[in-house]
């Protein structure tokens, strides 16, 4: 059958032999790097015009439908738009730091990728604390917001980086704890075991109720964590024009909107990995039948099917739920969801200890 | 791929900017003016610089964070073994978790998480 894991494969097997080991290894980090920015560019434009979209038919209008079918090339035309206007940089910026942040951004949403498991068997590092790792890397975009907003010299986007960074430090907490609570359950930090460990049924079934809990709780700190409504009063329009990247024009604002949407992207990709098994089709229990049928679907469908079903959620959350005001978001996080997720983890681990998940 | 991917996944990063970056220099015929360098602030002259004083509250917040995400840390090795510890692992981590939980409430207390 034909599935990513046999076509990378399948590569690696004829470039080692055509090449020789060390030319093989070059011509792999070229494909690996080509198509990671393959994957941003994609998912730039998918994303973006998926998030029109939805809004679009929240709101009962058609949105984007005129450059190509159905609108489909609505955010080519927007990029190349974008390409055409004048990166300035203000006159009493840091310029340094001003034009570093865009890179920095860009750079920790890329590095993020290497432990994620798109398909079965495909992944670019499989690192023994994938986890770990993911939570500390995805810590840094913080220092690349702040960057922008201090550099920036302008008030509006000061005030956007310090309330953008004040939300992120203090909802990351939830989402480590949530993310030790499935660690907890499944004894490894790596992504595969933990995928490995949804064999028989997904952590969010069967893991009870502290697995609902910390899974909620996960999907709210994600989303006060990628600045979304309603918590995205880092770059609230009618208070801060445009939070922390009011100056940035042309291609540079380019990639902190990209950015934006590819971390979105990874994040629900990591709560798709911990709680609704990755790649790992819908198995119950040991019933052989029922899990054959549903290991006809490719595993990479699911990974796909599951994460955009994620963000689909967290773009539905947007025409939902009016926006926090700041000290409401900071009481939000540090009188209700952390108390509550630190008593969730003592009951997961009540709950592993004494074998009652099933 | 072992450890070498985080260099191609970092040099990547680096050429996807600096690539749209470049290539967007190419098209961009930039005119000068003396109103363009300004800080926007919707469309009033710029008043005063913001690197300046600011409110205490977000340091607050930031120190309350420090200490757990330390805490955050050291959970990591607890979270691997403590299926193998069993409930002892359990008492001690409540232990941990009720003396950080003190120094919580005392910030609390003392009006550190309160707005303003």
């Amino acid at each position: 059958m034909l599935s990513i894991e046999n076509i990378t494969h399948s590569i690696d097997v004829w470039l080692n032999r055509t090449f020789s080991p060390t030319v093989a290894v070059l011509l792999e980090s070229l494909i690996v790097g080509l198509c990671v920015i393959g994957l941003f560019a994609l998912l730039g434009l998918v994303l973006v015009l998926m998030e029109r979209k939805v809004s679009a038919y929240m709101q009962i209008r058609l949105g984007p439908n005129r450059v190509g079918p159905g609108g489909s090339l609505q955010t080519v035309a927007d990029t190349l738009k974008l390409a055409m206007k004048e990166g300035l940089t203000p006159d009493g910026a840091d310029k340094f730091l001003f034009n570093l942040a865009p890179f920095l951004v860009i750079v920790v949403a890329m590095m993020i990728l290497a432990p994620v498991a798109f398909a079965k068997g495909t992944q670019i590092w499989d690192i023994n604390i994938g986890v770990l790792y993911i939570t500390a890397i995805s810590s840094l975009s913080v220092i690349g917001i702040l960057m922008a907003g201090w550099a920036s010299n302008n008030k509006y986007s000061l005030l956007g980086a310090m309330r953008s960074g004040a939300q992120i430090v203090s909802y990351e907490l939830s989402a480590g704890i949530s993310v030790i609570s499935i660690v907890v359950l499944t004894g490894s930090l790596r992504i595969s075991d933990i995928i490995a460990s949804q064999q028989d049924g997904w952590w969010l079934f069967k893991g009870h109720v502290p697995a609902v809990i910390s899974f909620i709780i996960f999907i709210i700190a994600v989303t006060a964590e990628t600045n979304r409504a309603p918590f995205d009063l880092a770059e609230a329009e009618s208070e801060l024009t445009a939070g922390f990247h009011t100056e940035y024009s042309g291609m540079k604002f380019a990639l902190f909107f990209l950015a934006e949407y590819v971390n979105i992207f990874i994040v629900c990709a990591i709560a798709a990995t911990l709680y609704l098994g990755g790649w790992m089709p819908l198995h119950i229990g040991h019933w052989a039948g029922f899990n054959g049928v549903m290991d006809y679907i490719p595993s990479s469908l699911w990974f796909i099917g599951k994460t955009f079903f994620l963000i689909f959620m967290i773009m539905w959350f947007r025409w939902t739920f009016p926006r926090l005001r700041i000290d409401q978001l900071l009481n939000l996080e540090w009188k209700y969801l952390l108390p509550l997720s630190m008593v969730n983890l003592l009951l997961t681990a009540l709950i592993a200890i004494e074998r009652w998940h099933f | 791929m072992g450890s070498s991917s985080l260099i191609v996944l970092f040099i990547a990063g680096v050429a996807f900017s600096a690539g749209g970056i470049a290539v967007a220099r190419i098209f961009v015929k930039g005119t000068k003016n003396w109103q363009k360098g300004q800080a926007y602030e919707c469309g009033v002259p710029t008043a005063g610089s913001p690197w300046n004083q600011f409110n205490v509250g977000y340091y607050l917040y930031a120190l309350i964070f420090l200490i757990f995400d330390v805490e955050l840390v050291f959970m990591y090795p607890w979270a691997v073994a403590v299926r193998k510890i069993g409930i002892a692992g359990l008492v001690e981590i409540v232990v941990f978790l009720f003396m950080l939980f003190m120094g919580f409430l005392y910030a609390h207390k003392k009006g550190a998480l309160k707005w303003m």
